[in-house]
């Protein structure tokens, strides 16, 4: 990580994801989303005069099973506090929250990024209900609809341990990862399933203490994340070196200008008189039924990932990529239990599949054991890997069968060394720019006649055995 | 007062079972006795008479098809209009609701409506239930039927008065601090607080959550647990309902109390109480020896702080659960504002009353940081003290007797220029709401003037049955019948 002007910066995020639960917290509405504005309310979350929540285990369920997904220790005993402030989204005026008891504490996540592994501790998740969502309209003004109101949330506050926007973006990506994996949640971006809050301060870099700190609420991209980081570290830090005080403030992220803005500085902060939910008991958990609740989670990333190294023979890094979106580490499961070249097939699908993808998780058209037909042809050399890349967008695309096509596109390798030798012979007559500044030593030139004798074979000749014959030809004419 | 309406809820099972007369022609009768006294005692804010004759009619029905849905069908009452009524206004008595009309029903109503519900109208109480005299309605001045010179007490203030000017066989009132106790000893009638959590909440729109409970208010002891029999049980849309069997509440009534220890607890009986108040409990105490109960004195350190650490909390928990009526959604909206915060700030100042929004600024004082710790965490300890206090005592006694209020019902106008005068009238009976333990409030004599004086029995947590013993002990000694 780089420092600018001698300053690191310090991080920490909070991260609001939506539960998966059928019913709503407090009432047995819908959560689902995407239904007409405020079909899937109620009085009580409507918050009318009069009605009183009930709380939905299962979201003490789910959210038990985030915590000890994440490492956290999980309270025996927890309440619920309302959180008071006005807002035309909050019907009750009070947001029903935890705020000295959470249920979970004390976890952490383990990152990957480029200086290595690192651990990112987790202070605290707790459950919360989300509020409603303004729709402005030019006609009516500004409309409310309460669908969301009451929807399930977790908050996962972590430690201030994070240091770059890339440690940032690598926790993220395995919150998500983990979340996902155990169920609980969507983690979806797009439909705000999964928001994150952004707290950074700078320090001299060795300080011990911790600047004044912004936060920047709300960002729905871990892209936007990143930038919004870059952005405000460097203007704090610029802040400083001109003399001027970082205020503490909440600011708002502008993914069109990419910079961040002031919205409401402390001073004018809500003083949001927490206090336990009277219509609530407290929330009281027996170590069987978090016992039974661990049961539940199924593998984890990281033991998935242990295992695709050590059975499938996979480099860190790719087994990191295929474990960190679910859907697409469940689909590499399908394939290599149809193949036994796994590690080709992890390469074609992160080489190909995965930029063929468009959707926020891998979504893909092709039968798990089509893919690995195509990892077969490969794996046994019946084709090249510049063939099966084009057969895998095909196969994308248009849904061929890769069997079918290689047989009657005769698509298959060459490997007959006779008709090798022919390319190479060929490729060589046709190339004397080329072959003289081999011979002056310049290895790109090689690549070029390759090229050539490859192109010559319609892409189809082994390029492996095409290289040695190659070589053996220019070296013996030296 | 015809003597129709004057009867109690019992006599009315009988006369209905007999055929003496119908539920439409019992019904009418109420409706009649409305229209005559209702100008001048002010209890109702609402009356629904076509629902009320309709209702009537389908109990007559039932009962003549032999298929009756409780013994309390067809027997017409009134509702405390902070009870959410579906389809019919449930105001709150205050200008914020003027217009509100629930779409659902509160789930008394639902059990009502399921034991043959008639609904005469809802009854006057203080806005938002914040108030002990029903002064502080914003549409009416109830009157105490009994000297309509004086205040029906508060918040129940419409609910007493109507039971005891024969304008409702029974009625619904709330209780937080005293709200249903309190008036009913205003007025000489019978009302219960029960126990935290016996009565579902749901549907009651919330003044103090850890404190208000329904209950009901009658003109007898015996009437009063059959009401509590149809109203209370378990719902699993209040989560603070408590999940146990609520029995017959009528089952000990008529039994001997011989034996039973009652504790006199010497801090109900200082400074600041009236002499004839304090002679009628005394009175009563000894009636209760002379029926074989044995009297002791007990003593209840904490219960000077009581009443602070209620209107600490009361109001902490007012000034969010009032924070919704913030003329957004429903209910009262100011004519002009320039943007949200105008729109809230000029909403709630038009829309509430005087008290409402002194106890709002009070309870947002309390939890406002920096002032939490001092304020709503001690009064959080005092509540702890308080009910050690009580658990102490009920281990020593069955019951405690005390005055209900300090004095009997007092002039219209007396009190309203000094708020804390009127809250120290709640002093007898808070103590009991902090503690969540049940108390009934029975008439137990009149004072120089031949105004009613009320008694407050005492229980642990689900002791409502022993009450009803006990009052309807001390009634069967010394009461009329009706």
């Amino acid at each position: 990580m780089n420092l600018y002007k001698g300053y690191e910066m310090v991080i920490g995020l909070e991260v609001h994801i939506e539960l998966k639960t059928k019913t709503k917290i407090f009432c047995s509405c819908s959560t689902e989303f995407g239904a007409q504005p405020n079909m899937h309310t109620c009085p009580v979350c409507m918050g009318l005069p009069g009605v009183l929540p009930v709380l939905n285990r299962k979201v003490v369920d789910y959210a038990v099973m985030a915590g000890l997904a994440t490492n956290c220790t999980i309270a025996r005993f927890s309440k619920q506090d309302r959180k008071n402030y006005f807002y035309p989204d909050l019907p009750k005026a009070y947001q029903i929250s935890q705020y000295d008891l959470p249920l979970c504490e004390h976890g952490y996540l383990d990152i990957e990024t480029s200086d290595g592994s690192k651990r990112i501790g987790i202070t605290r998740i707790h459950i919360e209900e989300d509020a409603g969502k303004l729709v402005h309209d030019e006609k009516f003004g500004t409309m409310i609809d309460c669908n969301r109101c009451g929807v399930p949330l977790i908050e996962i506050v972590s430690e201030p341990d994070i240091r770059s926007a890339e440690e940032a973006k690598a926790y993220l990506q395995k919150l998500r990862a983990v979340i996902l994996y155990t169920g609980v949640s969507d983690c979806k971006m797009q439909e705000g399933s999964m928001r994150c809050d952004v707290n950074l301060s700078v320090r001299k870099a060795g300080e011990k203490e911790f600047g004044t700190r912004t936060e920047m609420k709300n960002i729905n991209s871990f892209q936007f994340v990143v930038k919004a980081i870059e952005y405000e570290y460097k203007r704090q830090v610029d802040a400083i070196e001109a003399g001027e005080t970082v205020i503490q403030e909440t600011r708002r992220f502008d993914p069109d200008t990419g910079k961040t803005y002031a919205m409401r500085s402390k001073e004018n902060a809500n003083d949001y008189r927490y206090f336990p939910d009277p219509d609530l008991p407290p929330i009281e958990l027996t170590d069987d039924e978090i016992h039974e609740l661990g049961l539940r989670i199924p593998e984890l990333p990281d033991a998935r990932k242990a295992r695709y190294i050590s059975d499938f023979g996979l480099s860190a890094y790719d087994a990191e990529m295929l474990t960190a979106d679910k859907y697409l580490a469940d689909y590499f499961e399908n394939v290599a239990a149809f193949t036994s070249y796994k590690k080709l097939a992890a390469n074609l699908l992160l080489g190909e599949f995965t930029k063929l993808n468009t959707a926020e998780y891998f979504e893909c058209p092709v039968e798990p054991k089509s893919f690995a037909a195509l990892a077969d042809l490969v794996g046994n050399e019946t084709i090249n890997s510049s063939t099966a890349k084009k057969l895998a967008t095909r196969m994308w695309n248009d849904g061929i069968d890769p069997e079918e096509a290689v047989t009657s596109e005769g698509l298959e390798q060459i490997n007959d060394t006779s008709v090798l030798t022919e390319l190479a012979k060929k490729a060589i007559d046709a190339s004397p720019k080329s072959v003289a500044d081999y011979k002056k030593g310049k290895a790109s030139a090689f690549k070029a006649i390759i090229g050539a004798a490859m192109g010559m074979s319609g892409g189809k000749a082994n390029p492996a055995k095409l290289s040695s014959i190659a070589e053996e030809m220019l070296n013996s004419s030296k | 007062m015809s003597e129709l309406t004057n009867r109690s809820v019992t006599r009315h099972i009988k006369a209905l079972a007999d055929g003496e007369y119908s539920s439409a022609e019992l019904t009418a009768e109420f409706l009649k006795e409305i229209e005559k006294t209702d100008g001048h005692i002010g209890a109702y804010l609402l009356t629904d008479t076509v629902g009320a004759l309709n209702a009537a009619e389908a109990s007559d029905k039932r009962r003549s098809a032999g298929c009756l849905l409780s013994c309390i069908d067809g027997i017409p009452a009134g509702i405390k209009d902070n009870i959410c009524t579906k389809g019919v206004r449930t105001t709150c008595a205050s200008k914020m609701l003027e217009d509100y009309v629930p779409p659902y029903d509160a789930t008394v109503i639902t059990k009502l409506k399921d034991s043959g519900f008639v609904m005469l109208g809802k009854l006057n109480m203080d806005e938002f239930a914040m108030g002990s005299s029903t002064e502080n309605s914003a549409f009416k001045i109830t009157k105490n039927p009994v000297d309509v010179s004086r205040v029906p007490g508060g918040s129940s203030g419409g609910s007493a008065a109507a039971v005891a000017a024969g304008e409702a066989a029974y009625t619904l009132g709330s209780d937080t601090g005293g709200s249903i106790r309190q008036p009913a000893s205003f007025c000489g009638v019978v009302g219960m607080k029960p126990t935290y959590g016996r009565v579902s909440r749901y549907g009651l729109v919330a003044f103090a959550s850890s404190l208000d409970q329904i209950g009901p208010i009658t003109r007898t002891v015996c009437d009063n647990a059959i009401i509590l029999n149809a109203v209370a049980g378990h719902d699993e849309r209040d989560a603070t309902s408590l999940d146990i069997q609520t029995g017959n509440f009528s089952r000990l009534i008529g039994k001997s109390i011989a034996g039973i220890t009652i504790g006199l607890p010497d801090e109900f009986f200082g400074d600041g109480l009236d002499d004839d108040v304090r002679r009628c409990v005394l009175d009563a105490a000894k009636a209760y020896e002379s029926m074989g109960a044995k009297i002791v004195s007990v003593s209840m350190p904490s219960v000077k702080h009581a009443l602070a650490a209620y209107y600490v909390i009361s109001s902490a928990e007012a000034s969010s659960n009032l924070a919704r009526f913030d003329g957004v959604r429903y209910g009262y909206r100011a004519k002009s504002f320039d943007d949200v915060a105008g729109l809230y700030l000029s909403s709630r100042s038009e829309g509430f009353g005087k008290e409402v929004k002194r106890r709002i600024m009070l309870g947002t004082f309390a939890l406002s940081s920096g002032y939490y710790d001092a304020y709503y965490k001690k009064a959080l300890q005092v509540r702890s003290l308080v009910k050690a206090d009580f658990d102490s005592i009920f281990h020593k006694c069955d019951a405690i007797l005390s005055p209900v209020a300090p004095t009997a019902a007092y002039r219209i106008g007396e009190k309203t220029s000094d708020p804390l005068a009127m809250y120290l009238g709640d002093a007898y009976s808070v103590p009991v709401n902090i503690a969540g333990i049940p108390a009934l409030s029975l008439p137990c004599g009149k004072n120089a003037e031949g105004l009613p004086v009320g008694m407050q029995l005492m229980g642990k947590d689900f002791t409502e049955d022993l009450l009803y013993q006990l009052g309807a002990a001390f009634e069967a000694e010394k009461g009329e019948q009706i």
